[in-house]
């Protein structure tokens, strides 16, 4: 068994929008994978049923082996602690500091202090924040705040991490920073990375593994290095 | 039984995150300080007002309860009455359930206490050879509306020549009190839930500015238990110590109020409570109700936003 498998996934939305038809993907341990298209195009839904924001309506969609559809609202929060999730908005808790943004993650599950801090200190290192850890996110730069997300989602070593468009609200410069950092993870960590995008130069650069969405239809599964976006796409 | 290493690192686990709700509920008051305030002063204001609705109700049943206490019936026993009679009359009332007290007046001490009133009486009285009063039994009872039948079954008493109460004004001045009451504690009832809805509606959107930060508790794989604790804590804190100013203004006001009025409200037949009769019993309902609201509050509130 893959390590992600959706399996004829239908996802319909309660507006009769249907946002993801019949899709079929498998994703192996350690694969870095961008999942491209147009705005509403489905992209987002899909990213959301791997993390249970969504549930399909049809299919199943399995993530290490847990049958995310089937997990109960109550038990998603144990499923989530699995997964580190990267936002376009950050979603930082704005009265906590960098340190305390990412330490949360770790003190929700009940961990030691003691635990806590050399785990929290090597996660903002390794985003290279180290020298931010009082600063209030409304203190930050965007990229900054984002490399704090970033932070937050691989300090509980993930075995996956997910990415909504995580470069969305940066400036070329500092997307490519991220994206290296975001690179880094996944290749020295071996965390599986599925990253969302519309941004064209960064798949281009990056040379990974693509998966083309339109009109909630899986259009294009290319490997590694033979996807090159053009102008028209 | 042996206790599992597993079940001692859940429990650990859980009691780190109680504390940790603590801590966080603290640091949330500070850092979101104005909107703390906001609420804290909401229930700072709302316990003022209960607290003096409160402080009324009790003063007002209080001298009511005091005029019924006075309200009494006066059995005069019969001029051919032996003492023995007296005697036998005096038990068959003491062994009337519905009677309280009683207190028996010879026709002696009842003429010196009538000299000693007023001169022309003394005159009179010493003018006519023989006592021309009646010996009496004042009679209190248990419950003043009992009254009128208390004095009925009274009558019934051999050797009981009249049994004298205020009929008719009883009767009113008790309707009258009764009224009273009803209207007061209704008063405080309705206040009460004007309060707990104005907190809970302060509180309310207090938490709703913070939809967003449950929203990415949640994300970040809090526990629906781990999300609420902080929050139901910030709710007690806020109820705690909106509860400090209502407390100082019930149990200094009422004291200097006492004071000024010198216990009595208008004339002397209406005595105020003394302050330190009440002031702590009032003072510890306030702190209890708005510790309790707040937390009942908050909870509320973040219910809705974790039904996702």
């Amino acid at each position: 068994m893959k390590f992600i498998e959706f399996k004829d996934v239908t996802k319909t939305y309660s507006n009769g929008i249907t946002a993801c038809a019949d899709m079929s993907v498998e994703i192996d341990k350690g694969e870095f994978v961008f999942v491209i298209g147009l705005t509403a195009s489905g992209k987002s839904t899909f990213i959301k049923m791997l993390y249970r924001e969504e549930k399909p309506t049809k299919g199943t969609v399995s993530v290490g082996g847990v049958n995310v559809g089937k997990l109960r609202n109550r038990k998603v929060y144990k499923f989530r602690r699995k997964v580190g999730i990267v936002f376009q908005d950050f979603k930082l808790l704005p009265n906590l500091t960098a340190y305390e943004n990412v330490a949360f993650a770790l003190e929700c599950v009940g961990m030691k202090n003691s635990e806590i801090r050399p785990k929290v200190l090597r996660a903002l290192e390794i985003v290279g924040l180290k020298d931010k850890v009082r600063s209030f996110p409304k203190e930050l730069s965007g990229g900054e705040q984002q490399r704090v997300c970033i932070a937050r989602a691989i300090v509980n070593e993930p075995k996956l991490l997910v990415c909504d468009e995580p470069t969305g609200n940066l400036d070329p410069k500092t997307s490519k920073e991220v994206m290296e950092v975001i690179s880094n993870i996944n290749h020295d960590l071996g965390t599986t990375v599925i990253m969302a995008t519309h941004d064209k130069d960064i798949v281009n650069r990056m040379k990974k593994r693509v998966l083309v969405i339109s009109n909630g239809m899986l259009v294009g599964d290319y490997a590694k290095g033979s996807y090159k976006a053009s102008e028209s796409n | 039984m042996a206790i599992t290493r597993k079940e001692v690192i859940k429990q650990v686990k859980a009691i780190r995150i109680f504390f940790r709700s603590i801590r966080d509920a603290l640091k949330s008051v500070v850092r979101n300080f104005s909107l703390s305030m906001a609420s804290i002063l909401s229930v700072t204001i709302t316990l003022i007002i209960v607290s003096v609705a409160i402080i009324i109700a009790l003063n007002v049943n209080h001298a009511t309860k005091d005029i019924e206490k006075e309200l009494n019936i006066v059995v005069y026993a019969s001029r051919e009455a032996t003492e023995e009679d007296i005697e036998n009359l005096l038990s068959e009332i003491k062994s009337n359930r519905k009677v309280r007290e009683t207190k028996f007046i010879s026709k002696e001490v009842q003429k010196t206490n009538m000299s000693e009133y007023d001169e022309t009486f003394k005159t009179i009285l010493n003018f006519l050879d023989e006592n021309p009063l009646l010996d009496s039994v004042i009679v209190y009872v248990e419950d003043v509306k009992e009254m009128s039948t208390v004095a009925s079954e009274l009558k019934q008493i051999p050797n009981v020549e009249t049994v004298k109460y205020g009929e008719g004004t009883v009767d009113e001045v008790v309707d009258a009190f009764d009224i009273i009451e009803k209207v007061t504690i209704g008063i405080v009832i309705a206040l009460v839930l004007v309060t707990i809805f104005l907190i809970n509606n302060t509180i309310k959107l207090t938490i709703y500015s913070r939809k967003s930060e449950i929203e990415i508790m949640r994300l970040v794989g809090a526990s629906n238990t781990a999300i609420k604790l902080p929050f139901i804590f910030e709710g007690l804190i806020i109820g705690l110590v909106g509860a400090i100013i209502p407390i100082c203004v019930t149990i200094y006001g009422y004291v200097i109020l006492h004071n000024a009025m010198k216990g009595y409200l208008f004339s002397e037949m209406l005595k105020l409570i003394k302050p330190f009769d009440i002031v702590f019993q009032v003072s510890g309902a306030l702190l209890a109700f708005g510790a309790l609201v707040g937390m009942y509050g908050s909870l509320k509130a973040v219910r809705k936003y974790l039904k996702i």
